[in-house]
């Protein structure tokens, strides 16, 4: 289904990443907001807040992180699509509410616009060290989606990307953006309505009576009734049965856990997108997501001239993590050289896949700044 | 006629799940036949109420309502049913819940969504104390209350909820015991039509916490204290209503006033600087 | 006698409705009926609760506060035309 051309700035512009994100989720069509000022992601939610009244849409500004990531779970249980936005310390606050949306299979859009951490960290500066927490920061077994954009124009892309998945899966999706990407201004385009493929929530067929708001449906994801039409259903955070209700046994805990945990991982082949470049002949493969993807290509491009075999491995969608093609690849090159703003998060679940078949080489960074590429160039040449 | 041998309330419990888990002689019971009685007295379709509840022994309120229902997380009913609110305007958001509940770990959504004048309404069963977890100080426990965190007495002072619903916004503010069921449901039905953020405290017995360590009696007692040392002051000052540990409850409308609700304030604003670019969005609210 | 008196000039009448396993044995029925209908029965229900029993069902005038007052929806009371039909007594213990 195309978009509502109502939302879509369609033409040719030049933005930063925030503010793409936010005509993201516009053309998705999202039309209930609510945020908190964090930087560096709070142009998102200013531009949210200009533009939704536009569009028969609707921002609130809460009192707090905690406020807005359930309150975009009351607006998308209303029937809208949502999104809130926030950076490292609010994306802390925000956790709980990760794992009620993925326990209560609430469709809705987080964005995080990571900066230098722990704690207040570096407010301006990028890092890319909450891909864990991203991951697991919430408690109990959970699955979620992430995706880590690396420029304005996937800002734009991705966001509308998130919101189908969120929709096809009934999980929260992470857009796991930095600063660097946030504010880096570009040109981004915009297609028109009708090219942008937006996907929409799966509604319970039959008797309301018998409708079984937890029970399977298609990739084990169950239809999604709205408020206000009868059906009467409950929802809770506590463990719950079919039909919504809490119960406390192992059983039950299994059953529900267990079907959370697989309609993200049965699917992952369906979800996971990767960006590869020059790999067919690489002897060593970089490994970077985000604004990282982007630094690696001067070094692979360095490595060319000086005739290394070397080639880029991005995943897009970084959680689920694409195992099955990392895996066909530990299958024949030398070397992975991972490449991140922390000092070793995604290069754990590479070290897993890649399961010691070949070494798996870490090239850290605190943030604050980008790695140096040439530096990296050095650790690739030591791989050999 | 049949039909009347069933409980008046069975047609809004999901009686698959009953017994509750209330205990004997808790008031909870009560705050759910009143609201049911209310809420057939409101005449609202009851398909287009959703209760809001978050964690602890009110918190099961939602569980039991055979209407949309969510039992959201410990604190945070009140942002959902904001955003439930907002989504779908022309439904009757409630929120039920403790005190412990809305007004220690949730108390700056209450104040906030009292002061954007959220257009949900909040149902408070305080009985001073963290009921389910086994008995700890709240947010409202009476200075020198016995609490499994406080085996001395408490000594920090508690909030006086409708001062503080008062103080933030709120368009209607009321307090009862469970011993006053016909007021409580006519405040019930007030609230549910009348737009804008209100608050109805509700003072309930919880016999087998707050009041044994107490050494308040059983819930049967806690009613009759109610009955006996209850004052209905409607209009009274909010400043004058705080509670003690063995003092006089005042109980009334203390509350009733008009204001635009968060939408109606946001379309207001939104006309009158955007004019003919703006589409007003739905407020829910009939004037 | 009283009660007497009053009935007879009643044009309605309340019907009492008692589900005496769902009863927890609160006593807010007995001690809040506005026409002392109920006392507190001898006997236990399944779950080991004394359950209210009817002591004078004439005098009730179906108010329902007995059913807004019970926590465990155990209780309602009608308010009935004189004519109509006999109420059910409490089976206590079942």
């Amino acid at each position: 289904m195309g978009a509502d051309p109502q939302g879509v700035l369609t033409g040719v512009h030049f933005l930063d990443g925030d503010h793409a994100c936010c005509e993201g989720a516009i053309a998705a069509g999202c039309r209930a907001a609510f945020g908190y000022p964090i930087t560096p992601s709070t142009e998102i939610v200013e531009r949210i807040a200009l533009r939704l009244p536009l569009v028969g849409g609707v921002f609130v500004q809460m009192e707090d992180e905690i406020a807005s990531s359930i309150a975009i779970q009351g607006a998308a249980w209303g029937g809208k699509k949502v999104i809130t936005v926030t950076s490292g310390p609010g994306m802390s606050l925000m956790m709980e509410h990760v794992g009620l949306a993925a326990m209560t299979e609430t469709p809705c859009v987080f964005v995080n616009v990571q900066r230098g951490g722990p704690s207040t960290g570096l407010p301006t500066l990028p890092a890319q060290g909450d891909m864990m927490q991203a991951r697991w920061g919430s408690h109990g077994d959970y699955e979620i989606i992430a995706i880590s954009p690396n420029s304005p124009q996937e800002c734009f892309d991705l966001t509308v990307h998130a919101f189908n998945l969120s929709e096809r899966y009934r999980v929260p999706v992470l857009i796991m953006m930095d600063e660097s990407v946030g504010h880096m201004t570009e040109r981004v385009t915009i297609p028109h309505a009708e090219q942008i493929e937006v996907e929409s929530r799966r509604l319970p067929e039959g008797p309301k009576e018998e409708y079984l708001p937890f029970a399977p449906g298609e990739n084990l994801v169950p239809p999604m009734a709205p408020v206000g039409e009868g059906y009467r259903f409950h929802v809770t955070g506590l463990t719950h049965n079919e039909k919504g209700y809490p119960v406390m046994s192992p059983d039950v805990q299994d059953h529900l856990v267990r079907r959370l945990l697989d309609k993200i991982r049965l699917n992952a082949e369906d979800i996971a997108m990767v960006e590869e470049d020059q790999i067919q002949d690489a002897d060593v493969v970089l490994v970077a997501y985000g604004i990282t993807s982007r630094v690696v290509l001067r070094t692979l491009h360095l490595a060319r001239e000086k005739g290394l075999k070397v080639g880029v491995f991005r995943p897009v969608v970084v959680w689920p993590f694409p195992e099955k093609r990392l895996r066909e690849l530990a299958e024949r090159v030398k070397a992975f050289v991972v490449v991140e703003l922390n000092y070793g998060q995604v290069v754990l679940e590479v070290e897993r896949i890649v399961g010691g078949r070949v070494p798996t080489v870490l090239v850290p960074h605190g943030g604050g700044a980008l790695h140096n590429p040439e530096d990296i160039l050095r650790v690739v040449e030591e791989a050999w | 006629m049949k039909n009347q041998h069933i409980n008046p309330v069975e047609p809004y419990l999901r009686m698959d799940r009953m017994p509750h888990i209330w205990c004997p002689g808790c008031g909870i019971g009560i705050v759910v036949n009143c609201f049911v009685r209310a809420l057939n007295q409101s005449g609202i379709d009851p398909d287009l109420v959703s209760i809001i509840s978050g964690i602890g022994c009110t918190g099961r309120i939602a569980g039991y309502l055979k209407l949309d229902s969510f039992h959201t997380t410990h604190g945070r009913p009140i942002p959902f049913a904001t955003g439930l609110k907002v989504a779908r305007p022309e439904l009757k958001v409630l929120v039920f819940s403790g005190e412990g509940d809305l007004v220690s770990i949730g108390g700056n959504h209450l104040i906030h969504a009292a002061r954007r004048n959220s257009d949900i309404k909040v149902f408070c069963v305080n009985n001073f104390t963290y009921a389910m977890t086994g008995g700890q100080v709240g947010p409202t426990a009476p200075i020198h209350s016995i609490a499994t965190t406080t085996p001395y007495g408490s000594y920090d002072r508690p909030f006086n909820l409708p001062f503080l619903a008062d103080s933030t916004g709120a368009v209607y503010v009321a307090r009862w015991t469970t011993y006053h069921v016909r007021q409580l449901t006519r405040s019930m039905v007030e609230a549910i039509n009348k737009p804008g953020f209100c608050f109805v405290e509700i003072i309930a017995p919880c016999p087998t916490i707050y009041q044994r360590r107490n050494r308040l009696g059983d819930g049967l007692e806690a009613m009759r204290y109610y009955k006996r040392y209850s004052r209905v002051i409607n209009g009274a000052n909010t400043r004058m209503v705080g509670l003690e540990l063995k003092g006089p409850i005042i109980v009334g409308k203390f509350i009733d006033r008009d204001r635009s609700t968060l939408l109606e304030a946001m379309n207001e604003e939104f006309s009158s600087k955007l004019g003919a670019r703006y589409q007003p969005y739905p407020t829910g609210v009939v004037r | 006698m009283a009660v007497e008196r009053r009935t007879s000039r009643r044009k309605s009448r309340g019907e009492l409705f008692i589900d005496c396993e769902r009863c927890k044995g609160c006593g807010f029925c007995v001690e809040f009926c506005p026409t002392q209908v109920l006392a507190m029965g001898e006997k236990l229900n399944r779950k080991g609760y004394h359950t209210p029993v009817i002591v004078d069902l004439e005098v009730c005038t179906g108010c329902d506060l007995c059913g807004l007052y019970c926590p465990d929806f155990a209780i309602h009371a009608v308010r009935v035309k004189i004519e109509a039909g006999e109420a059910k007594e409490c089976d206590n213990g079942g």
